[in-house]
């Protein structure tokens, strides 16, 4: 009997100082996080950064010589408490840094979590302006928030589409009505007429809205919100033969829209301030896209690049000897990195020093990469 | 007011479609509230393995574009039966493993709705798994012409569709209860279900026929909303559920005509409150009528029809 429980305590003790010395930054493998959507209803999002982000561990893991990396997921399933509870994980794990969080919602409550434990998160595509306006000394992103895609998408709404008159409809988030006021603020300035509308992202049946665009006629229908429910609403606005052209942002920009909104969803304008990789001429993106396709066996996504700049930011801290939370997050402060999906070098906010927009469109139900904003032409419909 | 003026008729139009999906639904839980005094919340999943059966039947037969014609009538009655059996089965299946064995151990009613909920979730996430969480989209099956206006309402082919097949099935479900010798039986467990076993009415049957009942009426709505909304998703069930349990109540729980009365007054209230106070306020508007008619009608609209005899 006493032989089982010394056995035991033994066991429980091993287990212990085993577990300490795996996470005493030291010798052992430092833990990167991955925070976003795995699952539920706009995982595609999260799914595209956590491939760009897993490419570039196994590609800096498969040299010689270097440090090894391990990453960890944590799914939010995109849930702002989903993800408070889960940036209490990484603290917990002492994981090194954090790619992510991934949406604007999840970033509000899992941010502050992670910066009063000073552990580095740099996001991939969380664009609420908020975000680096709170002081946080760990806070990066690696694409324009959106005082930039708002009011670029209002522009180019105005000025390239030439839109007298928009019917802005934003889905109640974090996200989709921080969007939407910026576009409605900046088409008043560029003296369009503007109709506002809010719709329910879980809802099914947007009739409603879709009459009230009816009756209000505009040249160009906006939408602050995400893919799902940019669907369902071409899908009913074509049906109820709204002509206006559809524009909308990053939360948008996927494959799936083309999947799920089939026709209607051609000529869908989709802003973003992520790049994309698909189709360049540039030798290190087009090294970057065949090595994802080889990987995951389908083109680079929504993000995929910007997680896969991530990745190697916080690598290459690593490599140059940065094996703390502390020293990552000072060196990632100071980088100036040619990334595949832009120039990358950070403001004492966290905020990228140069911002661009970039424009795709639904054509023929696959997304086509047009190109930033101020040279962007959209194909016609048909 | 002025947007209520306005939208009025598109409004109209709207709300009695989503409302005649509403109405079918919830003949679903009237039904089975009505037999066995039980909420069967599992009753969205019943309507959302039906919206895959008939989004398969599509796949299955390789449509991809709009169809015409009798190829048109033959496909949406495949659809519709592929639905009424996808989601039947479901219904059956579900009171054989989650209500009957609790039923016979004559376990407390809150046991059974704990046991549906389970039963909710484990479909929920069975069809995520295996189908994805992502939402599907139907090929377009119909043309969704405009056959005539009024007002500023269009009145497009598939909303007609969805209001008409709607009332059909729901008439023809009242003939079943008040006028077959099944009916009656339904009739008579609901009102006292001892005294039906003494007439011979065997009990085990005629609640598998309402659970079987229940769910080809969520088939039918499941083949409209498809057709209508082209898409479906493996939660599709849960918002559309609470909102037919609302109609349900609305209409007077347990009384057939109630519910479909109160799915159509649902999606009425709905279109023109969201038309005057934004879309956003939609199910705020709904909730806070039902509360208001159930302050002055606590029975609802039509009260408890089928089981008045039962205090």
């Amino acid at each position: 009997m006493i032989g089982i429980v010394v056995a035991v305590v033994a066991v429980v003790a091993a287990s212990t100082s085993c577990g300490k010395s795996k996470n005493s930054g030291g010798g052992g493998t430092p833990t990167l996080a991955f925070m976003g959507a795995l699952t539920g209803s706009n995982a595609q999002l999260g799914i595209n950064i956590y491939n760009g982000a897993k490419l570039a561990i196994d590609q800096h893991n498969a040299k010689s010589g270097v440090t090894k990396v391990t990453l960890k997921k944590y799914d939010t399933q995109g849930d702002a408490t989903q993800a408070s509870s889960q940036a209490k994980k990484v603290v917990q794990d002492k994981d090194v840094a954090v790619i992510g969080p991934a949406f604007s919602g999840e970033s509000k409550t899992a941010d502050p979590i992670l910066n009063a434990a000073k552990i580095p998160f740099v996001s991939a595509s969380a664009t609420a302006v908020a975000l680096a306006q709170s002081g946080w000394k760990y806070f990066h992103r690696v694409l324009a928030n959106d005082d930039v895609q708002g009011p670029g998408d209002a522009d180019f709404i105005a000025k390239t589409l030439g839109a007298k008159s928009v019917y802005v409809i934003d889905d109640q988030s974090e996200y989709g009505l921080g969007l939407a006021d910026a576009v409605r603020k900046q088409l008043k300035t560029d003296g369009a007429t503007v109709k506002n509308g809010s719709i329910d992202p879980k809802g099914s049946d947007y009739s409603t809205t879709v009459n009230a665009i009816k009756a209000a006629n505009p040249d160009v229908v906006f939408l602050g919100g995400y893919y799902d429910a940019a669907a369902r609403l071409v899908k009913q606005m074509r049906a109820a033969t709204v002509k206006a052209t559809f524009v909308s942002g990053d939360g948008s920009l996927d494959q799936k829209i083309a999947d799920q909104g089939g026709a209607s969803a051609n000529g869908a304008l989709l802003s973003c301030t992520c790049s994309s990789a698909v189709g360049s001429t540039n030798p290190k993106v087009q090294a970057f896209e065949k090595a994802y396709v080889a990987k995951w066996g389908s083109e680079p996504a929504t993000y995929s690049a910007e997680g896969y700049d991530v990745g190697n930011i916080l690598l290459q801290a690593i490599d140059n000897g940065k094996k703390s939370a502390q020293d990552i997050n000072t060196y990632v402060a100071s980088i100036d990195y040619q990334g595949v999906s832009k120039p990358i070098k950070f403001n004492s906010t966290g905020e990228l020093s140069q911002s661009l927009l970039f424009m795709s469109e639904v054509v023929n139900d696959k997304i086509k990469f047009l190109g930033p904003t101020s040279t962007a032409k959209p194909v016609p419909a048909g | 007011m002025h947007a209520f003026v306005t939208q009025f008729w598109p409004s109209t139009i709207d709300g009695l479609t989503i409302g005649s999906i509403y109405g079918l639904i919830a003949l679903g839980y009237t039904l089975v509230y009505g037999v066995l005094r039980l909420i069967n919340f599992a009753h969205s999943e019943v309507f959302m393995v039906g919206t895959f059966a008939s989004l398969f039947t599509l796949h299955g037969l390789g449509i991809t574009h709009a169809e015409t014609g009798f190829a048109l009538v033959g496909v949406l009655i495949l659809m519709g039966l592929a639905g009424m059996a996808g989601s039947g089965i479901t219904a059956v299946v579900l009171e054989r493993v989650a209500y009957r064995p609790l039923r016979k151990r004559g376990s407390s009613r809150l046991a059974a709705l704990i046991s549906a909920i389970g039963a909710s979730f484990f479909l929920q996430e069975v069809f995520a798994l295996r189908y994805g969480r992502d939402l599907l989209s139907f090929p377009p099956l119909m043309n969704k012409t405009v056959l005539f206006h009024i007002g500023s309402g269009q009145v497009r082919a598939d909303k007609v569709l969805v209001v008409v097949a709607a009332l059909v099935m729901a008439l023809a479900l009242d003939r079943f209860v008040n006028g077959s010798r099944l009916g009656r039986g339904v009739r008579a467990t609901a009102q006292d279900p001892d005294t039906a076993v003494l007439m011979g009415v065997n009990i085990d049957r005629i609640v598998m026929i309402t659970f079987l009942v229940g769910g080809m009426m969520a088939g039918v709505a499941a083949m409209l909303y498809g057709n209508y909304f082209e898409l479906t998703q493996y939660n599709v069930g849960f918002l559309l559920g609470i909102k037919a349990f609302t109609a349900a109540v609305l209409g007077g729980i347990g009384n057939i005509r109630g519910a479909l009365l109160g799915g159509l007054t649902l999606g009425l209230i709905e279109n023109y409150g969201g038309s005057v106070f934004g879309a956003q306020w939609k199910d705020v508007i709904a909730f806070t009528v039902l509360v208001l008619v159930l302050m002055v009608r606590p029975t609802g609209l039509l009260g408890e029809k089928l089981t008045r005899a039962r205090a």
